[in-house]
């Protein structure tokens, strides 16, 4: 699978490759390279470096400080970044709320929030799961009541990512009881910093702190903070969870997570194991296949065809090749699995590990991976998606 | 643009034979031409020679087009309709074999009446023992004293071979049964004395020969060319691999659409089935398999054009892994969603199956691919 170049895109290879050098973090390029826990800083420094050449948020329109580049362009900068192992780009600003604010935002909200998105003054955090709305997110709970030019909101949202570095919040809240549950619902952007809100850690099965619960308590939010009209925050959430915009961001970490298993078997003598040679090779075929279907979802999108609903299946086939590449990372390790050590992924970490030192994180990455086949609508969710709005596959009870 | 989109001579190759399997080739004709004598039609092989067909991926000396991707193009149009002639016997393999290892003279003797239809090739490469070794080649050509050779030994599974006019034949001019060096390509008339061809119905529809040279004599100029008769007969066979797996395509295309429409409408506890999630989840999963084997085929396609041999192994590898596997998972949920009436014969759910099933056996099945990408690529 070879792209040809044309000239100006080779001469961009050449400049991003000097930039990346020059100018990427080496220990944040470690850290992506070990399959390590990245911090707050590695993601937000390396977005600031690429926002002053501004290459920050290149598939936002380029009205809004996008770029105007071919989809050709747009995987080379993603392949040419992930294979450098610098940090992934920031999600939740620059690819969830961005395009709800360019496409439903008033001109004084985009003025006020996408800036600080594209610059990476801003973390941003998703407030959509609640304790008791998960797969079924239209029946969330938490309030908000309208009092003058204010909302008052009163909740808890959960499993929320990485929300202890976050300055704003985007919420979905009910606001009327009235009609469908998905009727009463308005979306909301919250400041983290007004009073009321609370913030628990939840600590993962292998250790690590990466979701959040956030309580609201009587959090007053200005009527201008909200977006599109009230109760109509479901059709932006759904906006929102459609969006697709065909990154590679899981091809490059795919393509890690292939070359740390190929240098582990080679380390455990497993190149000579025919059923694990088997295992690995159809694992890298299935990250070749993943890449292909990007590439040609990318042409598609280039020759003006919308791929929509049809691209939740590479949310099903990215997640489920993630776990099958942590899991066969366990099976090369052995028994070596065993050993807990603490902050094995974090940077930083400094005393000796017992067994080799790649050993150490490949449990907790495996015990991690287990949440990407629930989480951003679960798989089964992915699978009814495509099965009514891709396939027309429904039961038709009402007629003969 | 991508290298991988097609370009306007591909899409409009696309369109033709799109147009004519739709309009031409139903079912019941299918079927009918199978239960034929020779198993195929011979007047839909003369529109493959008027439309351009014969010609694709030949040499453009001798007014041949395209590669790999034209292949590609034709063949999945084929697999939607199950079709029968014998292109990819005939013109991907045999005289593929020829374009690749024969001198000038040769291939315009050979090919160019191939290419109008006139002739008909088959390509005697496999042998009762060799699976899908392609270096196992017990049949030896003898060289005889006064020129020309003597060809003993025992081909099996030749696609067409009962209907070819000639046969183009691996033998062994040297070496051990298993080595790669030694191997040369023959041309040889079936109707020649010390030739015995067997034919025979395949369990997909299609038409194949074991075929007995006991002592056949040759004439000195059958030999083809001086080229590595293991090297041409190695990328013929990764090029009938790629085409299967556009053929795949087609096939599962085809079965997909069958099973989502006869979900939809075939009711049962008061309702369509295609409203039960047990159910849905599963189609969801055959038509993840076919997106996801079309864009691999859709990338990967062009690598097996590719001047590096390695490039060109790990692409059809990759492809045909995939391809297998997905085409399992289609062709067997397909007969379990529809239930019954897809075992019977009439229905052709069984049949795109079948043919899925036996192609996953050709070529190299899963795991060779598996074990020949684990070498090239890990």
């Amino acid at each position: 699978m070879k792209i040809t170049l044309a000239p100006e895109d080779e001469a961009f290879r050449t400049e991003l490759a000097a930039y990346i050098e020059a100018e990427c973090d080496g220990g944040a390029r470690e850290r992506v390279r070990r399959g390590q826990p990245l911090e707050k800083a590695d993601q937000v420094n390396w977005h600031r470096k690429l926002a002053r050449k501004g290459w920050s948020c290149p598939h936002w329109p380029v009205e809004v400080g996008g770029c105007d580049w071919t989809p050709v362009r747009h995987w080379l900068f993603e392949a040419e970044c992930g294979e450098a192992c610098c940090p992934p780009p920031i999600p939740f600003g620059p690819e969830m709320v961005a395009p709800v604010l360019w496409t439903f935002g008033t001109n004084e909200q985009k003025a006020r929030h996408l800036p600080g998105i594209l610059a990476g003054d801003v973390w941003w955090a998703q407030g959509y799961s609640e304790p008791g709305a998960g797969s079924d997110l239209a029946s969330l709970s938490t309030r908000a009541r309208r009092e003058g030019d204010r909302y008052i909101v009163n909740g808890t949202k959960t499993w929320t990512t990485l929300a202890h570095w976050a300055d704003w919040i985007f919420v979905l809240v009910r606001t009327s009881s009235e009609g469908r549950k998905q009727q009463g619902i308005t979306f909301l952007l919250v400041d983290m910093k007004t009073p009321g809100i609370s913030l628990t850690p939840i600590i993962t099965m292998e250790g690590g702190h990466e979701v959040n619960q956030v309580v609201f308590d009587d959090v007053a939010v200005p009527v201008a903070n909200r977006i599109d009209e009230e109760n109509r925050g479901w059709t932006v959430a759904k906006f929102l969870l459609s969006y697709e915009r065909f990154n590679m961001a899981g091809i490059p970490e795919a393509r890690r997570q292939l070359r740390r298993l190929k240098a582990i078997a080679h380390d455990q003598g497993l190149m000579d194991d025919i059923r694990f040679r088997a295992r690995l090779a159809d694992a890298a075929i299935q990250v070749q296949t993943l890449e292909a279907t990007m590439l040609r979802l990318l042409g598609k999108a280039s020759a003006g065809t919308d791929p929509g609903d049809e691209a939740s299946y590479i949310k099903i086939r990215g997640t489920e090749i993630d776990q099958l590449l942590t899991e066969l990372a366990m099976e090369a390790v052995g028994p070596y699995v065993l050993p807990f050590v603490p902050q094995a992924g974090e940077a930083g970490r400094n005393e000796e590990a017992p067994g080799p030192d790649y050993a150490a994180p490949v449990a907790p990455a495996y015990f991690n991976t287990r949440k990407v086949t629930i989480y951003g609508g679960s798989n089964e969710i992915q699978r009814n998606i495509i099965a009514k709005q891709v396939l027309g596959l429904t039961g038709g009870r009402a007629h003969v | 643009m991508f290298d991988f989109e097609a370009d306007e001579g591909q899409r409009l190759l696309g369109e033709s034979v799109q147009r004519f399997v739709e309009r031409d080739y139903g079912f019941a004709v299918r079927q009918e031409a199978v239960a034929s004598e020779e198993g195929w039609r011979r007047e839909v092989w003369r529109r493959f020679a008027e439309l351009g067909w014969l010609a694709v991926g030949l040499p453009q000396a001798l007014g041949g087009f395209g590669g790999a991707r034209e292949t590609a193009v034709l063949m999945e149009s084929f697999g939607r309709a199950l079709v029968v002639e014998p292109w990819l016997a005939s013109v991907a393999m045999a005289s593929r074999a020829v374009a690749l290892a024969g001198d000038a003279a040769r291939k315009e003797e050979l090919l160019a009446p191939a290419m109008r239809g006139e002739t008909l090739l088959a390509l005697a490469w496999a042998e009762p023992a060799s699976r899908y070794d392609l270096a196992h080649v017990a049949t030896r050509a003898e060289r005889l004293a006064g020129g020309g050779w003597r060809l003993r030994g025992r081909k099996g599974l030749v696609l067409n071979g009962a209907a070819a006019d000639r046969l183009v034949v691996t033998a062994r001019i040297a070496g051990a049964t298993t080595e790669k060096e030694g191997i040369a390509l023959f041309v040889a008339d079936p109707a020649a004395e010390g030739v015995a061809v067997q034919g025979y119905a395949t369990n997909d529809g299609g038409r194949a020969a074991e075929v007995v040279f006991d002592g056949a004599a040759l004439d000195e100029g059958a030999m083809l060319g001086e080229a590595d008769g293991f090297a041409a007969i190695e990328e013929v066979m990764d090029r009938a691999a790629a085409a299967v797996c556009a053929e795949s395509l087609g096939l599962m295309a085809a079965l997909n659409e069958m099973t989502f429409d006869y979900a939809r409408t075939r009711r049962q506890f008061d309702q369509a089935i295609a409203g039960f999630q047990a159910l849905q989840h599963r189609m969801v999963d055959m038509f993840v398999a076919l997106e996801e084997s079309r864009s691999l085929v859709a990338v990967a396609t062009g690598d097996v054009d590719s001047a590096d041999g390695d490039e060109r192994r790990r692409a059809v590898s990759a492809m045909k892994v995939q391809c297998d596997k997905a085409g399992r998972k289609v062709g067997q949920e397909a007969i379990q969603l529809h239930g019954g009436i897809a075992m019977t014969d009439d229905y052709a759910a069984g049949h795109y199956f079948k043919r899925l099933s036996v192609i996953a056996r050709l070529f190299g099945d899963l795991d060779w691919h598996l074990e020949r990408y684990a070498t090239l690529a890990l």
